[in-house]
C-alpha cells in the first residue's frame, strides 16, 4: 500500500506547503436538504486535485462555490491569500455540458473569455487560436459546435478555460459526457497539457479510475451531507508510457483501496 | 403524388383548383363567383390604379409601423418576463388572454382612442402581433441552458454582455418563430383594422369593390393580400432555418 493515506479526520491534516485555494468551514443547504457540511481544504499550487465521491456528495456544488458561481451559507474561499465571493479571472470553469455557443465557432467560442475582458479581436484570435492547437484541434477554428463530436466540445471548452490565462482551471466531470475512447485520449492529454502549463486543477469525478490515473491528490468525499472523508496522494510516476499507468501496481492498490472505502456507499 | 406512373409536382394541386374555380365561374352559377382569369385580368388592372397603389403604400406603411413596434416593445418584454419572475407573475396572466382573445372585438375601441385613421391601424396590428411575440421570447428565455448562463457569469460576463452576446442569441430561433407568426396575425390586424375604419387603404378599396360587386376586384385583391401574408412568412421561415441550423445542437 503506497498510496499516503494524510488523514481521515479533517482538523488532523498539517497544510500543505504553498495552497492556492484555501477552502474554510464551508457549508450549503437547499432548503432541508444539506449539501456540504463545514468543508475545510487546501488545494496546492500547480497540482492536480480530484474531488471524488458518489453522486449527492456534493463535488460539483463545492466546485461552484469556488468558481464562485454558487453562494455558500456559511465560509470562506481565499484565492491567493484573497477572500474571494464571486468569479474572477484568476479561475475558469470547464462545464460538464460543455456550455459551448451554438451560433459561434469554436474560435469565437475559445476566444469568448477574452472577447468578455474587451481585449482586441486580432489579439484574443491569435491567442485561441495558439490553445485550440494546443489541444489538438488545429484545423477545427471554424467549426461549429454542432458539428464536432462530444470529445471535441470539450476540447473546445477546455481551451477557452485556458486561453483566459487564469491560474486556477476548475473542471466539473469533463469526460462524463464525453465516449469511452475518447475518454481515455482526451485523459493522456490531459496530463501531458498539465506537464507543460503550469497551473492547478481542480477536478470533478465519479469515476474512480480516471481519479487516480490523473490526480496528484484525491479528496475523497462522503456523501449526505457532504464531508471530507480521506485525502490520498496516490504516488504515480506520469512521465512514461501513459498506458504503462493503467497496469502500474500502485495506479491498481490505490483504486483498489479507494474502491474499499467507497463501497459502503453504493446502492 | 404519382398518377397513372407519373410523378406529379406539388403545384399541381393548386392547378386542379384553378381549374376548377374557372369552369365554376365560367359556368354563371354564383355571381359571387367570376372565372378565375377575370379575376387574374382585374388584378393586373388593379395594380396599374392610382387607388390600389395609394392604398398599398397606407397599407404597408401602417402594417410595417405596427410590426416594428411589436418586436422592439414584444421582445425586450419578453426577454424580462423569462428572467424576472415577479414581472412574469404581474404580466402572464394578461399576455396569456391577449394572445386568444378575440382581438377584433377591441378595435373599435382603438378607434375612439386613436380616432379613424392610420394610428389605429397601427394600433391593431401592434395588438395582433405583439402578444406571440412575447410569449415565445418568454419561452425561448426560459430554454437557454442554464450552464451557458453560468460560463458567461464565471468568465466575467456584465450583465448588459450577458443579454447581448448569449441570452439574446440563445433565445433568438424562438424569437424568430413568435416574429413569424407574430406577422401572420399582424396581416389580419391590418386588414381587419381597415376594414373596420373602411375609409383607409385596402379596407377602403375592399368597401368600394364589395358594395359596387365588383367581385373580379374584389377577388384580386383578396389574392394579393394572401399572397403578401405567405411571402413574408416565408421570408421569415428561410432566416429561421438558417438559425436553427446553427442552433441545431443545443
Amino acid at each position: 500500500m503506497r498510496a499516503a493515506v494524510l488523514r481521515k479526520e479533517p482538523s488532523s491534516m498539517p497544510a500543505p506547503i504553498d495552497p492556492i485555494v484555501e477552502v474554510r468551514g464551508i457549508s450549503k443547504s437547499y432548503g432541508s436538504t444539506e449539501a456540504l457540511r463545514g468543508i475545510d481544504l487546501d488545494f496546492p499550487r500547480g497540482k492536480l486535485t480530484s474531488l471524488l465521491g458518489p453522486s449527492g456528495c456534493g463535488k460539483t456544488t463545492l466546485l461552484k462555490i469556488i468558481a464562485g458561481l454558487i453562494k455558500a451559507n456559511a465560509g470562506s474561499i481565499a484565492v491567493d491569500g484573497k477572500v474571494v465571493t464571486a468569479p474572477g479571472p484568476e479561475r475558469a470553469f470547464v462545464f460538464q455540458d460543455f456550455a459551448l455557443m451554438p451560433w459561434a465557432t469554436a474560435l469565437r467560442n475559445v476566444a469568448f473569455g477574452l472577447e468578455l475582458r474587451g481585449k482586441a479581436r486580432a489579439e484574443r484570435e491569435e491567442i485561441a487560436r495558439h490553445y485550440i492547437a494546443e489541444v489538438g484541434l488545429a484545423g477545427f477554428e471554424d467549426k461549429y459546435p454542432h458539428q464536432l463530436s462530444g470529445g471535441m466540445r470539450q476540447r473546445v471548452g477546455l481551451a477557452r478555460a485556458l486561453s483566459v490565462d487564469a491560474d486556477v482551471l476548475l473542471l466539473d466531470e469533463p469526460f462524463s459526457a464525453v465516449d469511452e475512447q475518447n475518454r481515455r485520449k482526451f485523459q493522456e492529454d490531459l496530463i501531458r497539457l498539465r506537464s507543460n502549463q503550469n497551473k492547478t486543477f481542480i477536478f470533478v469525478t465519479h469515476s474512480i479510475e480516471e481519479a487516480v490515473y490523473i490526480s496528484d491528490r484525491i479528496v475523497l468525499l462522503s456523501p449526505r451531507p457532504g464531508r471530507v472523508s480521506q485525502i490520498i496522494e496516490p504516488e504515480i510516476d506520469r512521465s512514461g508510457d501513459p498506458d504503462l499507468i493503467h497496469r502500474d501496481k500502485h495506479y491498481l492498490d490505490t483504486v483498489q483501496e479507494i474502491w474499499q472505502g467507497l463501497k459502503q456507499y453504493a446502492e | 403524388m404519382t398518377l397513372f406512373g407519373y410523378r406529379v409536382p406539388m403545384m399541381a394541386s393548386l392547378l386542379v383548383w384553378c381549374v376548377l374555380w374557372e369552369i365554376v365561374g365560367r359556368l354563371d352559377l354564383v355571381f359571387l363567383l367570376p372565372p378565375l382569369s377575370e379575376v387574374l385580368s382585374a388584378a393586373v388592372g388593379l395594380v396599374q390604379t392610382p387607388s390600389w397603389q395609394s392604398a398599398t403604400v397606407t397599407t404597408l406603411r401602417a402594417f410595417f409601423t405596427g410590426m416594428v413596434l411589436s418586436i422592439v416593445i414584444g421582445v425586450p418584454l419578453g426577454i424580462l418576463m423569462g428572467r424576472v419572475k415577479i414581472a412574469d407573475d404581474l404580466l402572464g396572466m394578461w399576455v396569456n388572454i391577449f394572445s386568444s382573445a378575440p382581438l377584433s372585438a377591441l378595435v373599435p375601441v382603438l378607434m375612439i382612442l386613436f380616432g379613424f385613421g392610420e394610428r389605429t391601424i397601427v394600433a391593431a396590428v401592434f395588438l395582433f402581433a405583439i402578444w406571440i411575440i412575447v410569449l415565445d421570447t418568454r419561452a425561448g428565455v426560459r430554454h437557454i441552458s442554464p450552464s451557458l448562463i453560468e460560463m458567461a457569469r464565471s468568465y466575467g460576463a456584465s450583465r448588459r454582455a450577458l443579454y447581448l452576446k448569449i441570452i439574446l442569441w440563445a433565445a433568438l430561433p424562438e424569437i424568430l418563430a413568435g416574429i413569424r407568426l407574430g406577422l401572420i396575425r399582424g396581416v389580419k390586424g391590418v386588414v381587419i383594422g381597415q376594414l373596420l375604419v373602411a375609409i383607409v387603404g385596402y379596407g377602403a378599396l375592399f368597401e368600394t369593390f364589395s358594395r359596387n360587386f365588383r367581385m373580379a376586384e374584389f377577388w384580386a385583391l383578396t389574392i394579393i393580400l394572401f399572397a403578401f401574408a405567405l411571402l413574408i412568412a416565408e421570408l421569415i421561415e428561410r432566416a429561421e432555418a438558417k438559425v436553427e441550423y446553427y442552433a441545431g445542437a443545443r
